[in-house]
């Protein structure tokens, strides 16, 4: 079993992960075309290399990024949330529509 | 056949005072307390243990450690039992396995006479065609080709798995090992010492040792070790694997220990390697170590009159031992013509002992009447696997066998390590390990008990560095290879000669392989099933490498070696499955439900009350409890349901980002319908939303959706880093949902400074405040569509506030209800629930939801793929129908709608309304399907067509008059 090095709570078994998946950026959902789109949503690159991956730690409800080797299996690094979403996007509303 | 027993100081392991009886293939045994299946039986004159896989031939120990297939025996319960390593127990019953009645008369030995008919790759080209031949065959094969009998009268047992941790992992406790345990334990590190046998020592305990080795070696040793106190030893313990980051597995009796180091040392020697002649498979054909092992541990005389076969000193290590102790060695086969001057040669020739130089054994025999080697034919070595045809035949009941020892590399290769070989060389010796591993002994290609123990300590030294942080450079003292052996393989005209006794498979088996054109060492293996067996190759590897090599005239790094992989002894099933741990989720008025004769069922890791009373009046039940909600009053326990605490600036943002529906005007007091779709527009939960303050909102999500939601809700946090603190306080809360229309009366029955009319607390209103001394938070939400309040609260208050709900509400008749009323209710009022009504695909507008979608806002999460979704076009609706045939029987979930021979949906709910009297449910159909008061059809149970009416819900109260009264 491998050992996940979580930036909160120090090296964990792996087993009390679970992986959310590519780090994927999402396009601007009025400006992407169509295809931009359902690329962002249903495809992934599945790169033999290395990958941005979310990570979730169960225990502590904590997600993170962890840089991950394909081939080797090797974590490379991790990085908190925000080292990679930093800027608080605009505001979602700008009235009540309910 | 007497018992042979050797006088003690041999036998060190056995306990002569305790006489074990037992039993094998029906006949009574003696043995002491400590001896193994095949020690106890060997010392009867018993060699012959099994029957072998293919030709059933008959089959003995060969190493006396474990590992080989020959030894398998069956227990009364417990099949595939290592005869050579499991000590026998008072009254034990021991039979053989893969027979027809028994190992000494095997009826299916047959299938020996017939070899020639049985070629390599005879699974493959006997059962290829016809088409479905295989399945005919199949259950001749299974019973003929098998290995143990499951009994399926076992008794059940537990099997537990233990985890453990530590510093440094030190795998096999022979002298390497416990020299590496020593040095780690010296720099106070926490060390796991694994050893797969009763004692430590390994080699040390049977093995002859050099006049300058000394007797103390193993003694200073165990003082050293009994010393260090931050050392643990685990003894009769097998490690099966090596994985990533350390993680060792290690069987102990019924216990699986999970153990993760920080560094490993793997000390996993060697194994002995039998040599490749005519009859080799023959019973007292025994390594070395196995007749050393028998004399030392066992105190048994393995035989009267011995040959050893041998490729260096070790073999006259073991003619010394047998002479001393009685057995005639009647010669030592030594394969090298030359053979450098060991000591125990040179004590051999002083001891008078003849020696056959630049021979190997060509062939050998059985004793008439006997499984049992009787004799062997000693020719002179001509060419590399060549010998000749005429020798010397030799009387002998015990062929003894002395090659090198093959590295125990399988676990160390499962963990990254490399193995190579030398062009004539074709023993692998081992190249390169994964991080933080190590390794020392013979594995490493250590000779003897000095080079041994230097090499433990070296390693223990790295690997205490290492676990230090300070390892800069492993010591790594590579032994000189000193011996160029011919590996000993030598065909014979008649056959017969077995590379892997496991498989049954012959040189003539490999050679045909390689004709077929199988020359890749992987596929070779596959084809002839040479390493297939239990034993892994482990003794057949090497001899195969070098047949390859020889035939295809290639070196042996061009060969290669197979792809080891873990386990690297067997496991029993048990230990993997283990006892499961199913965790059940009790709600804070569980027992009050249980004890008023509620039916509980599962929902989800919940145990939630189904109906009260008994299961043969179930329908009664569930209708009673309806209809007190929909003419007095009921009581259900919400506790199950999702809680999320929303808190901070960003509250509000945080909702209109992550939900469909708007909350920037909602007022604090205010209750409003919470909805969430995925990023590709499917409705994956929905709740309510609280407002507490300007700042803090109260979000309940539904009983089944509460767990993914919590983390997918973070998961947008960490995208958004909003400023906003959302805690999951589903276990913190507890609820009760009180509904009828007697549910005011009864609420304001009870002490508190809350005022519950109409105009005080209207429909969807959020109160907080005292109800009989407890502090609340009051929904007015309609579910089930009657007058009703939500009261949530610290779960440690709920079953006081139920009682006292229950003890005012007794005057007008209050019920408790469980969920298939409430599914009922709900259904009447035509509320979905999600998972039930939706599926993996479901969009707000399929399902009349389109309402909950904020139009204003310019983002939520789904929002871009549920418009892309409406610009195709609406592929079904969900509608709420009647059966207005009141005789049809109920559909069921699941049944489908159809259109002549067209599927257009299914059916997600389905109910008898007790107070409209007819069937309802909710249905899936073709939107052209989807208008009010037009029928379709639903396939009912067994293909009835049963007619169904779109009605357009609420089937009950259309005017939702009473849930806002």
């Amino acid at each position: 079993m491998k050992i996940m090095p979580c930036p909160l709570n120090g090296p964990r078994n792996i087993q009390e992960f679970v992986c959310g998946g590519e780090v994927v950026f999402p396009p601007n959902p009025d400006g992407a075309t169509p295809a931009e789109w359902a690329d962002y949503l249903f495809m992934r690159d599945n790169v033999a290399g290395a990958v941005r991956e979310w990570w979730y730690h169960v225990p502590t409800s904590f997600w993170f990024i962890a840089e991950r080797n394909t081939v080797t299996d090797e974590i490379v690094g991790t990085f908190l949330a925000n080292e990679l979403f930093p800027v608080r996007p605009d505001s979602a509303s700008d009235g009540d529509g309910a | 056949m007497p018992v042979d027993r050797l006088p003690p100081p041999d036998g060190f392991r056995i306990d002569r005072s305790r006489p074990v009886g037992f039993e094998f293939e029906g006949r009574h045994y003696q043995g002491y307390a400590g001896d193994t299946i095949a020690s106890a039986l060997v010392a009867h004159g018993v060699w012959a243990l099994s029957r072998s896989f293919k030709l059933h031939r008959a089959r003995g120990p060969f190493s006396f450690a474990g590992g080989e297939a020959s030894t398998l025996v069956q227990l009364m319960s417990e099949p595939n039992v290592q005869a050579d390593v499991r000590e026998i127990q008072p009254g034990m019953r021991i039979g053989g396995q893969n027979t027809i009645g028994g190992v000494a008369s095997d009826l299916a030995a047959i299938l020996g006479r017939l070899e020639r008919f049985l070629p390599v790759g005879f699974y493959y080209k006997a059962f290829y065609k016809p088409r479905g031949i295989w399945n005919w065959w199949e259950k001749f094969i299974r019973r003929t080709a098998g290995l143990g009998r499951v009994d399926s009268t076992w008794t059940p047992e537990y099997f537990d798995k233990v985890y453990a941790h530590c510093d440094v992992a030190v795998i096999g406790g022979g002298v390497a090992g416990m020299a590496a345990a020593v040095a780690c334990g010296e720099r106070n590190l926490d060390v796991l010492l694994i050893e797969r046998e009763p004692g430590l020592g390994g080699w040390l305990t049977y093995g002859r040792l050099l006049e300058r080795d000394g007797g103390s070696v193993l003694s200073d040793l165990r003082d050293r070790l009994d010393e260090l106190p931050s050392v643990r030893v685990m003894t009769n313990a097998t490690c099966t694997g090596l994985f990533t980051d350390n993680w060792v597995s290690v069987t102990r009796g019924n216990c699986l220990y999970k153990i993760r180091a920080k560094s490993v040392v793997a000390c996993t020697g060697g194994i002995s390697q039998p040599a490749v002649f005519r009859n080799n498979d023959l019973p007292a054909v025994v390594s070395a170590g196995g007749v050393q092992r028998l004399i030392r541990h066992y105190g048994v005389r393995p035989g009267r009159r011995a040959v050893v076969l041998t490729a260096g000193d070790e073999g006259y290590a073991a003619a010394l031992d047998l002479t001393e102790r009685g057995t005639e060695v009647a010669a030592v086969v030594d394969l090298r013509s030359e053979p450098t001057a060991g000591e125990f040669a040179r004590d051999s020739r002083a001891a008078g002992i003849r020696v056959l130089s630049g021979h190997t054994v060509r062939e050998a025999w059985p004793q008439s009447g006997q499984w049992r080697v009787g004799g062997a034919l000693a020719t002179r070595v001509v060419g590399p696997n060549s010998c000749a045809a005429e020798g010397e035949a030799i009387d002998c009941d015990l062929l003894c066998v002395s090659i090198e020892d093959a590295p125990a590399g399988g676990l160390l290769a499962h963990n990254g390590a490399t193995f190579g070989a030398s062009a004539n060389r074709a023993l692998p010796h081992l190249v390169s390990l994964a991080p933080h591993v190590f390794a020392a002994g013979t594995v490493a290609g250590t000779r003897s008990v000095q080079q041994a123990v230097t090499s433990g300590q070296d390693a223990g030294e790295s690997a205490g560095a290492d676990v230090a942080g300070s390892l800069t450079v492993v010591k790594h003292r590579p032994t000189p290879i000193t011996n160029e052996l011919v590996w000993p393989v030598f065909p014979h005209p008649h056959g017969r000669e077995f590379v892997d006794l496991d498989e049954d498979v012959t040189i003539r088996e490999i050679h045909d392989a390689l004709a077929e054109g199988f020359q890749d060492i992987e596929l070779l293996k596959r084809y002839s099933t040479v390493g297939m067996g239990p034993s892994q190759g482990r003794q057949s590897a090497v001899a195969t490498a070098a047949i390859v090599a020889a035939a295809t005239n290639t070196s042996f790094a061009a060969v290669g070696a197979t792809t080891s992989r873990p386990p690297v002894h067997a496991v029993r099933f048990g230990l993997l499955a283990g006892r499961s741990f199913q965790p059940v989720r009790h709600t804070p008025i569980q027992g009050w439900h249980v004890d008023a004769g509620a039916q509980m069922m599962n929902a989800g890791l919940w145990m939630r009350p189904a109906y009260y009373g008994s299961p043969d009046e179930r329908a009664d039940a569930i209708a009673r409890e309806v209809l007190a909600v929909r003419h007095g009053v009921g009581l259900i326990d919400v506790s199950t349901l999702g809680a999320f605490e929303v808190r901070g600036p960003d509250a509000v943002e945080f909702l209109e980002r992550a939900y469909t529906s708007a909350f920037r005007r909602q007022p604090v007091g205010r209750t409003r319908y919470a909805l969430l779709t995925d990023e590709s527009g499917v409705i994956v939960d929905d709740g309510v939303a609280a407002r507490l303050g300007p700042d803090h909102f109260y979000v309940t999500a539904s009983t089944s959706g509460a767990e993914t939601l919590y983390p997918m809700l973070l998961w947008y946090q960490a995208q958004w880093q909003l400023d906003v603190d959302i805690a999951d306080v589903t276990s913190a809360f507890g609820a009760i949902n009180i509904a009828g229309p007697a549910a005011r009366e009864v609420i304001e029955k009870l002490p508190g400074n809350i005022e519950f009319s109409g105009e005080a607390c209207p429909y969807l209103a959020l109160r907080t405040g005292q109800l009989a001394g407890v502090d609340v938070r009051v929904l007015r939400i309609g579910f089930v569509g009657e007058l009703g309040y939500e009261i949530h609260m610290p779960w440690s208050q709920c079953r006081g506030l139920w009682e006292a709900l229950v003890e005012v509400g007794k005057a007008r008749g209050v019920r408790p209800f469980g969920i298939e009323a409430q599914r009922v209710l709900r259904l009447e009022k035509g509320h979905l629930i999600v998972t039930q009504d939706t599926d993996g695909l479901t969009h707000p507008h399929e399902v009349n939801l389109g309402w909950a979608l904020s139009r204003r806002k310019p983002f939520f999460v789904g929002k871009r793929s549920i418009e892309a979704m409406m610009e195709v076009g609406l592929k079904r609706r969900l509608v709420g129908y009647q059966v207005p045939d009141r005789s049809e029987p109920l559909p069921e979930e699941g049944c489908l709608v159809v259109r002549g021979d067209e599927i257009t949906g299914r059916v997600t709910s389905t109910a008898w309304s007790p107070v409209l009297d007819r069937a309802i449910g909710m249905a899936y159909v073709a939107p052209d399907q989807a208008v009010s008061g037009d029928q379709f059809t639903i396939k009912g149970d067994g293909g009835r067509l049963i007619v169904a009416q779109v009605v357009r819900p609420p089937f009950y109260d259309p005017k939702n008059a009473r849930q806002e009264m």
